[in-house]
């Protein structure tokens, strides 16, 4: 079903391969993420996911006999600086493929530059529905969308005892948040759950008391939260202070992993939809690639649990190296063109792209896998 | 009513976190007529000194939060003798170009020395709130208050009752007939933007185990700061505090019962009508203690 799986898998699942010497300049491969500002934690996790993928692959043999190079650059957490952070990227380092930007708003800021620079893009973590149905042909999107996610989810609605009523929203008040509220209202509503209030938060809020004290006058039995770590970690912990209540579940594939060793007080469990559930890479529909991501995350003693972001920069290094293969050569234009041509399996699952957008400027759309995680206590268990 | 009550609750822990990032600002602008563009970094550079004694350190969670204080009256102190001393008859343009170049030089210097990924800081309060009735609050932040309320009186009893806060006073008033009087400007000057950075680091060490540490933490912290510093009068202390419970009143208050999406508008919008209505600010000049 999936080209060239047993040979990837076989490689990637090896990290003790011997390091090759290259005498070739190597391929850069961009990437902007927020490694700074109101979402750091989140862009530090992808940031190294993916350069592990750059060693795993590097040691593996590079692509077309060359070594990879990831270029690195920070947007700060914030669209204007993710727009220069691209420009910077094509125009001083000359990348023929990136990889950005974390956030919906930032991704939708750069995307204008993608078509005028004509380079392609690798979405590792953004959900706003329209990256990929605005017509911009440079999109390549291994992140589900927040529609994907809620659709996923509903279907997931018979683990949650007592069952799910009525639901309110805690968003970041931003294309991510409003986002996931929109279609996380749209798939739950199509199950027969009311919708209570939506509640927002401003990126940078450290106090949510009001908004938490407002949540808690509603009947609803379940919160859904939608943020980033930092934030996400925040609205758990003054939850508690609030005394909300209800069931929080957060959305977007983030983890408030300071709570593992900093737990709530009893009685206060979350959870947790997740794309990669690192505690059980058993798990995973591809467990050799996910165990040998998650041992070369651990040698570095990195945090454990960014290895639930990690993976998208992991699986987006992935993506790019096989697009530049099946390209033949490190060109923006048929990079493009073999990005439609890529079936890998991936820490997620299986990584392709189906057509989005109107027809002529369609973007690519990969379709992943959600899990969710519970969390009680700093212990996790899967749902 | 149920709500009500803890917004009211709410609104009084915020206010007094509010008061205390004020306090600092406005002491340094009262009595140096410095506008301390470095205020939000001390903030942070407190957080991360508690979190260091506390996490790396091991250092007892208490004697943590009086070290990270005295950390910033030291840096606060090393700001003003190499940096403010010699510009002393610089013109105020110049000195908040200085200190906007030392703010930036700080927040990257913590991003170096921390990375970008926000620390969570222990501490030993229970994590469950009290409850009281309709209205809970965490023992962590009934403690921010008390400490703050502490340092609030603190010093405004130095400043009021003891020799080296009328040396401060009298500076304000007329630096050279101070010095003629045998105050020494310099010290009262190195003295003030250190006790007014002791107090920014001291709301950071207070506050970044109730929230989180991260080197962007003073962005929103010192505008909200200078905010509050406006809306109370320029160099006024009672202003500060005023301003800083009008604040957090009215950003709870509107949060809660009009939109949270416009919940920090609602408290310009009030700074804008104070402004409108009384130019001084809501403490006028002639009743300020600095």
């Amino acid at each position: 079903m999936i080209n060239r799986r047993s040979l990837l898998l076989a490689s990637l699942a090896t990290p003790a391969l011997a390091t090759r010497g290259f005498a070739a300049d190597p391929i850069k491969i961009g990437m902007t993420q927020p490694l700074t500002g109101a979402v750091a934690a989140s862009g530090n996790y992808v940031a190294n996911g993916a350069k592990i993928a750059t060693e795993v692959l590097n040691r593996a043999g590079g692509v077309l006999g060359r070594p990879l190079e990831l270029i690195l650059e920070d947007n700060k957490s914030n669209p204007r600086e993710a727009v220069a952070s691209v420009e910077k990227l094509v125009l001083r380092d000359r990348v023929p493929v990136l990889i950005g930007a974390w956030s919906s708003t930032f991704t939708l800021a750069i995307m204008p530059k993608l078509i005028e620079y004509k380079v392609p893009m690798i979405v590792e973590t953004s959900s706003a529905a329209r990256i990929t149905t605005s017509g911009n042909p440079w999109i390549f999107r291994i992140a589900p969308t927040s529609e994907m996610e809620a659709i996923a989810f509903s279907g997931l609605l018979s683990k949650f005892t007592p069952a799910m009523k009525k639901v309110d929203f805690l968003s970041v008040n931003n294309d991510f948040g409003r986002g996931a509220a929109e279609k996380f209202t749209a798939a739950l509503a199509a199950r027969g759950i009311a919708i209570g209030k939506t509640e927002t938060m401003t990126p940078e809020a450290t106090d949510l008391a009001a908004q938490l004290t407002a949540l808690k006058q509603s009947d609803s039995d379940t919160v859904f939260v939608t943020t980033g770590v930092e934030q996400m970690t925040l609205a758990l912990r003054q939850a508690v202070e609030q005394r909300l209540g209800k069931r929080i579940v957060t959305t977007g594939g983030s983890f408030p992993d300071q709570l593992l060793a900093n737990p709530l007080p009893p009685g206060n469990d979350s959870f947790h939809i997740l794309f990669y559930a690192p505690w059980f890479p058993e798990r995973a529909p591809h467990p050799a690639i996910a165990r040998t991501y998650t041992e070369e995350w651990n040698k570095k003693g990195w945090e454990f649990a960014g290895l639930t972001e990690g993976f998208r920069g992991y699986d987006a290094m992935l993506t790019v190296v096989e697009a530049i293969k099946i390209a033949g050569k490190p060109d923006a234009e048929a990079i493009r063109a073999a990005l439609w041509q890529v079936k890998i399996p991936g820490v997620n699952g299986d990584i392709s792209f189906a057509k989005e957008g109107p027809a002529g400027q369609e973007s690519g759309q990969n379709r992943p896998n959600v899990s969710i995680l519970k969390l009680s206590e700093g212990k996790t268990s899967l749902l | 009513m149920d709500q009500a009550l803890q917004h009211l609750v709410n609104g009084t822990v915020l206010g007094g976190t509010y008061a205390l990032l004020g306090i600092g600002l406005t002491l340094i602008f009262g009595v140096m007529r410095v506008v301390n563009f470095t205020h939000g970094e001390l903030y942070a550079f407190g957080a991360y000194m508690t979190y260091a004694f506390v996490s790396l350190l091991g250092v007892n969670f208490f004697a943590a939060l009086a070290l990270a204080t005295l950390c910033g009256v030291g840096l606060g102190a090393l700001i003003e003798l190499v940096l403010l001393r010699s510009m002393r008859k610089a013109d105020i343009d110049s000195v908040m170009l200085v200190m906007i170049g030392a703010s930036l030089v700080l927040q990257n210097g913590e991003m170096w020395a921390w990375g970008g990924v926000a620390k969570l800081v222990p501490n030993p309060f229970n994590g469950s709130p009290l409850v009281l009735g309709p209205v809970s609050v965490l023992p962590l932040r009934l403690f921010v208050l008390a400490v703050s309320a502490a340092l609030l009186l603190g010093f405004w009893l130095m400043l009021d009752r003891t020799r080296a806060g009328v040396a401060m006073r009298a500076t304000f008033q007329d630096p050279e007939t101070a010095a003629l009087m045998g105050v020494r400007i310099g010290w009262v000057n190195t003295a003030t933007f250190a006790i007014g950075s002791g107090l920014a680091a001291a709301a950071g060490a207070l506050l970044g185990p109730v929230f989180m540490v991260s080197p962007t933490m003073g962005d929103l912290v010192g505008l909200k700061a200078f905010a509050i510093v406006i809306l109370g009068g320029l160099g006024s202390l009672p202003g500060a505090t005023i301003g800083g419970f009008a604040l957090g009143f009215v950003e709870e208050y509107a949060g809660g019962y009009l939109s949270t999406e416009y919940r920090d508008a609602f408290g310009f919008l009030l700074i804008i009508l104070v402004l409108a209505l009384k130019p001084q600010g809501l403490v006028p000049a002639k009743e300020r203690i600095g």
